[in-house]
């Protein structure tokens, strides 16, 4: 039996509801950046599904394209991470508030 | 002929897991480990859906650099177990039931949707994978402008990456 891609869409769709509980939830700015990874591999499952359903390839071309800009997020991402450890001595994102009103 | 709805739940299931686990661990490496767990259940799945090529760049990629950039940064800080701070009431008793209405809205929407069914019964026609050939024919001439954009967004990620990591004089 072949797998309806509605079932996919509905797992991508659980996936990133997830990874939003996670960026909502969670206090450290690491478990922050990983649920933004969690977010995009949600949406890379629902381009490839559809990518199938349709039988053509843009859909793989940018999950490509996605993979690229989330490893450039991650490198950037980590490094402001280091800068923060090192200036504020903490990872919890409560304590990062110089620009909160 | 059951086989592939078997790997799609099993799959499907570990991916659910892992997400969950992100969520209720405490520790960042659990954190990285599970989210490690939901990248090569994706990357299953991707196999399913005949896609081999994305399927091999999410392990190499996804799962081999990015994570192990993650892996290393917990390991460099030190990071221990995640402080808990309260949220208001607002977000408790206002927020958390809104979100799952939306998620249940959400699903229900996808699962219904005459978009949905009309493309589920369009795939049981396609029986064959994508081949890779025709995926790079495709990124290097009709998609190769942007494949350059992306060479200059890394550089740029590199040099900011750079930039931040300085020691300040």
């Amino acid at each position: 039996m072949i797998i309806p891609i509605s079932y996919y869409l509905v797992l991508s769709g659980v996936l990133f509801g997830l990874g939003v509980v996670a960026f909502i939830f969670k206090r450290n700015v690491i478990a922050v950046f990983m649920s933004i990874e969690l977010m995009l591999n949600a949406v890379n499952l629902a381009f490839v599904a559809f990518a199938r359903a349709h039988s053509q390839l843009d859909g793989l071309v940018f999950v490509f394209f996605v993979i690229v800009v989330a490893a450039a997020e991650a490198a950037v991402g980590l490094a402001i991470v280091i800068m923060m450890a090192q200036n504020r001595e903490s990872l919890n994102v409560e304590r990062v508030d110089q620009l909160k009103f | 002929m059951i086989v592939p709805a078997i790997v799609f739940f099993a799959c499907a299931l570990l991916a659910v897991t892992g997400a969950i686990l992100l969520i209720l661990s405490r520790e960042p490496i659990h954190s990285a480990l599970s989210l490690i767990l939901v990248m090569i259940a994706l990357a299953i799945l991707y196999l399913l859906l005949g896609a081999e090529f994305i399927s091999a760049i999410q392990i190499i990629v996804y799962a081999g650099a990015v994570m192990v950039l993650f892996v290393f940064v917990i390991m460099l800080l030190n990071a221990g177990v995640e402080e808990r701070t309260d949220f208001s009431k607002l977000a408790k008793f206002v927020g958390l039931p809104l979100g799952f209405f939306l998620l249940l809205v959400v699903a229900r929407w996808l699962y219904t949707s005459r978009a949905g069914s009309v493309i589920g019964h369009g795939a049981e026609a396609v029986t064959q994978g994508f081949s890779t050939r025709a995926l790079s024919a495709e990124l290097f001439q009709q998609y190769l402008f942007n494949f350059e954009a992306t060479s200059i967004l890394i550089l740029i990620a590199i040099l900011g990456a750079l930039v931040l990591a300085r020691k300040n004089p």
